[in-house]
């Protein structure tokens, strides 16, 4: 069976590329991501503003309380060096380059035009095979309108574009008023693929203690279905690839993902909840599925689904949405209310 | 070859030449002296080598006792080694001392020589404690300058090696250990040329090794230890010319010559004062200004003041010489004068009596101190001295410096009387601690010392304070090298970097006329001239300056600095001082961040490049209006209320005006008088904290944890509230006990220093709004004056913890807690110190009736650092008697008071039974038979003493006038030995294994920082796994000591651990149990600290995820419930919830192991999870004890 995709220019053995994640902070893990079957691997991401942030916060704490009273000038011993900043995170990726032989997706998330430049040129020269932008901005300023943030978003991507030769992917929310015309802009920037969606993470709120809490909750399944419905909406009509990320838990969800036009589906939580063994068996699931179904390829069944070469384009449309309201019925056992 | 110049504090240099020169360093910290081992461990931890190529080992040890014996065994094995100390620490090294002289072992002691606790304990420089060590047969070499200091370090090192008679190489503790100066460094090949290969050969072969076995510390008797002792004779006799040869060789060497004794002055002089140390160089400059003057003057340096040279120095002496004046820098109250005077004294009658005497007639001697405790020794007391010796009867055994108005022993100087050269720039800097002040100005010394030819000179007056500390930076820069060793008594430039500091003090006192002065304002050029007081704007128009102002905390804000106006003030200083060029400042400035900054990341170089460049714009100068139009003076130091003492002495210290005290005005035997933090109104929180009556549920959790005790509660009847101010806030209590009496929470604005614990710790919340609580922060600036009204009239109101209250209120309650008066307030700690809270609830509970020993430290510093000192009284004049011995002796310390409290008692006792029927039998068995377990049980017999003493007041038999002086003795006390991790765990386990051993009751509070807080945040036995520490840099690598199970294991010790912020309740229990218990009993109390690099208004948090991930679980053992056949062991926390990674990870002292060896912190990481779970499944085996087995156990 030929599971083998290309993505970004990149020729890739499968389409299961596993994304951003704490997982790939680790040489031996990535390692192990390969060995389970993963065909690429994005890293981490690498923060502008947490690199800024724990500069900062060393400086402060280290300077905290010294020079102040005669008998306690300093209360930390001044190291030789300290590791912050992209030093460790550049390491790992040339590290994963000389040790792994599938390509290495460098990630950014970044706050300053300058920042998003300096940055991606250093993954660059770490040996990265392609970047994807993480791009997170909460828009809070109810001064800052729709057009604005787009621009800013669209800035980023040609400077970046202009300052490096390996591709760009470009990872987005799908928090835009016309995401179909964003993710043309963005396009139009340079962007060599698009990643749907990134996710937000949204605190929680504690009854007991009256608190605002950060609380991580891995994506689940029903979030998939967002990411499908764009990408299956944008396929051929924006020339990018696309990967679809979010909810990515099975070998259905891949099939689905490249059927509506992804070159790639990208998967975290279900490893991070269930292990990298879940990259073979869900590579293994999908070979019967193909085989079963007498599919040869993956590239066969790419955008097979799209709205373009679907039957029923008005499915992904408004009149789905009235379909779908109307066959809500109440629940008899009040149970689900 | 290429001069290395460097600008460094005397401590480095001295550090420098020792980490070269040895293998195997041992230490321990004490001030001044803990930088040199922190230098070397730092180097050590970057893997700089010595001059063999070898990385030294540099060890802490448990004290000052345990280096010393480790170096002594290093040196008996063969290795060259050596130690830093100073003060007490070096005393400590005395027994080992003579062993390593009566060994002839070559090693060199470095030391900062500083003051001996006596009346009163002194981190500050003398020669106190290196004079103690005169009989130890130690060599002593003394350096004047930092340069001195890195040359005679190599010159003690090579004449050690050469002679075979150890060294104590001394240095001024401060003045000359934390001066910077700008130095010619010696490099590694010089230092190679200097040491003598053979003598170190022959070091090692006199190492043991059971390779050529001898044996070495023998035990002799009254037939040969006698002349084994005089065996080393030939080797002191020797010593002087090796020393002398060993400094010409080094002028070979390095090109600087030296001599035993160095004069400088007049060839013909007929007055010539002698001393040693950094008083040297002061005196130098003086003799040279009065010789240029026509004067005939000279000074002795004494370089090898140890084998003392009769020969050396008498041909150092012009043959002029008439009067000779020997300044001692110690004191030996009793003797026939101090060790100089006695040696001078004693040398020239024995140069006269020999045939080499230059004089025809002996000159006379006269003797005299200075500078104790790092006084002040100025050009103008040097004159003093030399004025003096020109009298026909000089005063002898005279003191210069202080006024001495009653044993009238001070000479006079002309105060006024200054030689600062017009070349060299003199500037003084007012700061904060907070602000960066001092650390710019360390910059501002580097950079012109390095990067211009002047030569510079930094030193830097902290404030005993730790909450804000106030700092005055003194900087010289000039043509030639600086000798001044005193502050800056004539400034050409002031710079005042808090606005706050001209409302207050007089900071123009030192600027001379025409000087220039830059103030940090928000006011700015056109504004600010009407703000200023009336002295200050005087001072500018007399003294013709001229004013700069700069909005360095608006510069700040807009480039992310914060409250870090460091490097704007320094530009500001750059740019008007015109020491360089401007632009060429500003470039060498940035120059200078980037290499001090840089290795923490760009984007701390970036706001600090930003801050730069926002400074010119800022800086205008003010145009100065002919009279001053002010009518607002400085407010009074303490309030017209205080105490006389504190009027007439408090206050004077307080306004800096301490030197100008006259002896008399002190307690002659170290005794100052309670409570006196309250006349000192610092005003420093910018932020405070402001109670919402509505919101409060009363729980008394702010109150109690409230690190200065500025938050207090009152229940008081309504009635009684009838004076009460416009605004006095209260609101219904919530007490079932007290319906009808209403509640009020009060904060004292003016000691709080805005920590915000009390904010973090209020349970309550707005149900609307939930950031809002039932206390919250708010500028201190927006506060309404009438608040400080309220504070006052909130005092006077009527305790009811002294009536009505006191048989009800339950003071294992939090709630209840929180209405006792604390007797320890406002203390100088830092602000949120984890200590204090642990402190103020002793006081709360036991304070009318507790005697304390305080071990050394922090808790010593803010407990009793002059001015004005925490602990204080209640209505009744009753309150905590509070002392401090030492460091490592206050276990036992402790538990003498109770030997003396029980003895008295006894004694007590004894007379009322003798005398039952002049007393009355029903009082006698009242007082023998009370039960003073309650409040209310001690209320009584206070009562019971009352009338006894009312009885016996007019008796004049021995037996009542004995037993007025001790009635109040059989009232129960509570002796407790507080002191923190640096006593407990390392210099005073010893004595406190044997205390709590003793089974005598005595309680024990060890406030567990798990570092040495005070010297700096030195490791120690309690410093846990993966924290970094200093003498830890590379992360610790063992756990911490267990001490609650090692005192546990005794089995009649009441142990408890506790966290405030685990449990407030468990706290306040282990208390009341602990003093309960009739024999010893030990509370260790987690202690969050500036030391561990955390968010200090999270302190509590902090401690409560201790608690939650098991690394700090709570727990109280209590040896009465194994009487009573039950589990005395019972465990307060839950099973851990979090990995200890989410308590550990928030604190910088692990966090930055991870950024400097990630491996390594991954390591120690899943290490210290391992110790906290295998920990907590003994104590959990502990809790789980089956109450048959306990009682099996009870049967054997």
């Amino acid at each position: 069976m030929d599971l083998s995709t290309t993505y970004m220019g990149m020729k890739l053995k499968n389409p299961i590329v596993p994304s951003a994640s704490p997982l790939t902070e680790k040489l031996d893990n990535i390692k192990r991501l390969e060995d389970a079957g993963a065909s690429a691997v994005v890293m981490h991401s690498l923060f502008e503003e947490q690199i800024n942030q724990e500069s900062q916060v060393l400086d402060h704490y280290l300077s905290y309380g010294t020079e102040s009273y005669a008998e306690a000038l300093q209360y930390f011993p001044e190291a030789h060096e300290y590791k912050i900043g992209p030093d460790e995170y550049l390491n790992l990726i040339q590290q994963a380059k000389s040790k792994l032989r599938i390509p290495i997706i460098g990630s950014l998330n970044g706050v300053s035009t300058g920042g998003w430049i300096e940055y991606a040129k250093k993954i660059q020269q770490a040996g990265a095979d392609a970047l994807e932008l993480n791009i997170y901005y909460l828009p809070t300023d109810t001064d800052m309108d729709g057009t604005k943030v787009e621009e800013m978003y669209v800035e980023v991507v040609r400077s970046v574009k202009k300052s490096i030769t390996i591709p760009v992917a470009v990872k987005i929310s799908p928090f835009f008023s016309a995401i179909a015309n964003m993710v043309k802009k963005i396009a139009d920037a340079g962007a060599d693929a698009l990643v749907l969606f990134n996710r937000f993470y949204q605190p929680d709120f504690d009854l007991d203690e009256l608190e605002v809490v950060p609380r991580l909750v891995l994506s689940n399944q029903f979030e998939n279905r967002l990411p499908l419905h764009w990408v299956a909406i944008l396929y051929g009509r924006v020339k990018v690839d696309f990967a679809v990320t979010r909810g990515v838990r099975t070998y259905e969800d891949v099939l689905k993902g490249l059927m509506v036009g992804a070159k790639v589906t990208m998967m975290t939580s279900e490893i991070l909840e269930n292990g990298m063994k879940r990259i073979t068996e869900i590579l293994g699931e999908m070979t019967r599925w193909m085989e079963e179904h007498e599919y040869e390829s993956v590239k066969q069944m790419q955008g097979s689904m799209s709205q373009i070469n679907c039957p029923e384009p008005a499915a992904f449309e408004r009149a789905n949405y009235m379909k779908v309201l109307h066959s809500w019925r109440p629940d008899p056992t009040g149970k689900r209310m | 070859m290429k001069r290395m110049q460097v600008s460094i504090e005397g401590n480095e240099a001295a550090s420098y030449i020792a980490y070269r020169t040895n293998e195997v360093i041992a230490i321990y910290p004490i001030t001044p002296s803990s930088p040199m081992g922190e230098f070397a461990d730092a180097w050590a931890a970057s893997g700089v080598k010595n001059i063999w190529g070898v990385v030294p080992d540099v060890v802490e040890m448990q004290s000052e006792g345990g280096a010393a014996a480790a170096v002594h065994g290093a040196l008996q094995a063969g290795s060259l080694t050596t130690t830093f100390t100073a003060s007490q620490g070096l005393l400590l090294m005395i027994p080992t001392m003579y062993k390593i002289a009566g060994e002839l072992t070559p090693t060199v002691f470095h030391i900062a020589a500083r003051s001996l606790a006596c009346q009163a304990l002194s981190i500050f420089g003398d020669h106190s404690d290196v004079m103690a060590c005169r009989a130890t047969g130690y060599a002593m070499l003394f350096s004047n300058s930092i340069q001195e200091i890195l040359d005679f370090a190599l010159i003690a090192q090579t004449s050690t090696l050469e002679s075979r008679v150890p060294f104590l190489h001394a240095f001024d503790g401060f003045r000359s250990s934390h001066e910077i100066q700008k130095i010619d460094l010696i490099p590694d090949d010089q230092i190679r040329a200097m040491i003598p290969v053979e003598a170190v050969r022959a070091h090692r072969m006199r190492g043991m090794s059971p390779d050529r076995p001898f044996i070495r510390g023998t035990a002799q008797n009254p037939d040969v230890y006698f002349q084994a002792r005089e065996t080393v004779n030939p080797f002191y006799l020797a010593a002087p010319a090796i020393v002398q040869q060993t400094m010409d060789k080094f002028a070979e060497v390095v090109g600087r010559r030296y001599h035993l004794f160095d004069y400088v002055g007049a060839p013909d002089a007929e007055r010539v004062v002698v001393l040693m140390g950094s008083g040297c160089e002061a005196a130098h400059e003086t003799v040279e200004h009065l010789v240029g003057k026509g004067e005939k003057v000279g000074v002795l340096k004494v370089r090898l003041y140890r084998p003392f040279s009769v020969e050396h120095f008498l041909a150092a002496l012009p043959k002029t010489v008439k009067v000779l004046a020997a300044l001692d820098r110690t004191k030996e109250p009793g003797s026939l004068g101090e060790p100089l005077y006695q040696d001078l004294v004693t040398a020239l009658a024995e140069g006269m009596a020999s045939d080499k005497s230059p004089f025809s007639k002996a000159p006379r001697v006269i003797g005299g101190r200075y500078g104790l405790s790092s006084k002040e020794f100025t050009a103008a007391m040097v004159k003093g001295v030399l004025d003096e010796m020109n009298k026909p009867s000089p005063k002898n055994h005279f003191t210069i410096g202080i006024h001495d108005d009653v044993t009238h022993t001070s000479v006079d100087f002309d105060p006024n009387w200054t030689i600062e050269p017009k070349d060299v720039t003199r500037a003084v800097f007012y700061g904060l601690g907070s602000d960066g002040t001092v650390g710019a100005n360390k910059n501002s010394i580097k950079i012109i010392g390095e990067e211009t030819d002047f030569f510079a000179q930094g030193y830097f007056v902290y404030d005993s304070k730790k909450a804000g500390a106030q700092t005055v930076s003194h900087l010289r820069f000039g043509p030639r090298p600086i000798r001044s060793t005193y502050l800056v008594n004539k400034a050409n430039f002031v710079s005042v970097h808090q606005y706050g500091f001209v409302e207050r003090y007089d900071v123009l006192k030192l600027a001379e006329d025409n000087g220039t002065f830059l103030l940090n304002s928000p006011y700015g050029p056109d504004e600010i001239w009407d703000r200023l007081p009336r002295p200050v704007q005087e001072q500018i128009i007399k003294k013709k300056l001229k004013f700069y102002v700069i909005d360095a905390y608006k510069v700040a804000r807009e480039t992310g600095m914060g409250f870090r106006i460091n490097t704007i003030m320094q530009t500001g200083f750059f740019a008007l001082s015109g020491v360089l060029p401007r632009e060429e400042a500003i470039a060498k400035i940035k120059y200078s961040i980037q290499k001090t900054y840089g290795r923490r990341g760009e984007a701390v170089v970036k706001k600090n490049y930003e801050a730069v460049d926002g400074t010119l714009a800022e800086l205008h100068e003010v145009k100065v209006p002919g009279k001053a139009t002010s009518k607002r003076e400085f407010p009074p130091m303490v309030p017209p209320e205080a105490p006389d003492f504190v009027q007439h002495v408090t206050a004077a210290i307080m306004a800096g005006d301490g030197d100008l005290l006259p002896v008399s005005a002190f307690p002659i035997d170290g005794t100052y008088p309670s409570g006196t933090t309250r006349f000192e109104k610092r005003n420093i929180a910018l932020d405070v904290p402001v109670w919402e009556p509505e919101l409060c549920i009363q729980c008394g959790k702010c109150s109690l944890v409230c690190p200065h005790s500025v938050i207090r509660a009152k229940l008081i009847d309504e009635d009684e509230l009838a004076g009460a101010p416009a605004g006095f806030k209260r609101a219904k209590a919530r007490w079932r006990e007290f319906p009808e009496k209403q509640y009020t929470l009060q904060i004292s604005m003016d000691d709080c220093t805005g920590c915000q614990l009390c904010v973090e710790t209020c349970p309550a919340k707005d149900k609307s709004q939930i950031g809002r609580k039932a206390i919250n922060m708010k500028p201190r600036l927006d506060m309404p004056a009438e608040l400080g009204a309220h504070w006052d009239y909130f005092l006077t109101l009527p305790d009811i913890t002294r009536n009505s209250g006191r048989s009800i209120l339950d003071y294992t309650k939090v709630k209840d807690v929180q209405l006792k008066a604390p007797l320890f307030e406002y203390s100088s700690a830092c602000a949120g110190c984890g200590e204090t809270p642990y402190l103020k609830i002793l006081s709360q509970l036991f304070g009318d009736r507790a005697l304390i020993g305080n071990a050394t430290g922090c808790s010593s510093i803010y407990g009793g650092n002059l001015p004005t000192t925490p602990y204080t009284v209640d209505a009744d004049g009753r309150g905590p008697a509070w002392n401090n011995s030492l460091f490592e002796d206050t276990a036992e310390f402790g538990m003498g008071m109770r030997l003396a409290v029980e003895r008295q008692n006894a004694y007590a006792k004894e007379i009322i039974t003798a005398m039952r029927e002049e007393l009355g039998g029903e009082l006698v068995d009242g007082l023998l038979n009370a039960d003073q377990t309650t409040e209310d049980g001690i209320e009584q017999q206070r009562k019971r003493v009352a009338q006894l003493k009312d009885k016996i007041k007019n008796r004049r038999d021995p037996r009542s006038l004995d037993l007025q002086r001790i009635a109040d003795q059989l009232v129960r006390k509570s002796v407790w030995i507080v002191g923190g991790d640096g006593w407990a765990y390392d210099i005073g386990y010893g004595g406190l294994d044997h205390v709590l051993a003793s089974g005598r009751n005595v309680n024990v509070l060890v406030l567990d920082t798990e570092v040495y807080s005070n010297t700096g945040g030195q490791s120690s036995k309690s410093t846990p796994i993966g924290a970094v520490a200093k003498f830890a840099s590379g992360g610790k690598r063992t756990p911490k000591k267990n001490l609650g199970v090692m005192a546990m294991s005794y089995g009649h010790v009441y142990v408890a651990q506790v966290a405030m912020g685990a449990s407030d309740a468990q706290v306040l229990k282990a208390f009341k149990e602990a003093e309960s218990y009739d024999g010893p009993s030990i509370i260790i109390a987690y202690a969050h600290c500036i030391a561990h690099g955390i968010d200090m208004t999270k302190g509590l948090q902090q401690q409560k995820l201790a608690n939650e991930s098991g690394y700090w679980p709570i727990y109280r053992y209590d040896p009465r419930l194994k009487e009573q056949g039950k589990n005395p062991f019972q465990l307060d926390s839950k099973a851990p919830k979090s990995p200890v990674k989410e308590h550990m990870y928030n604190e910088t002292r692990y966090r930055v192991l991870s950024q400097t060896d990630p491996d390594m912190a991954e390591r120690l990481l899943r290490a210290a999870q391992e110790t906290v779970n295998e920990r907590w499944q003994m104590y959990e085996r502990l809790a789980q004890q089956d109450e048959q087995e306990i009682a099996k156990e009870q049967e054997k």
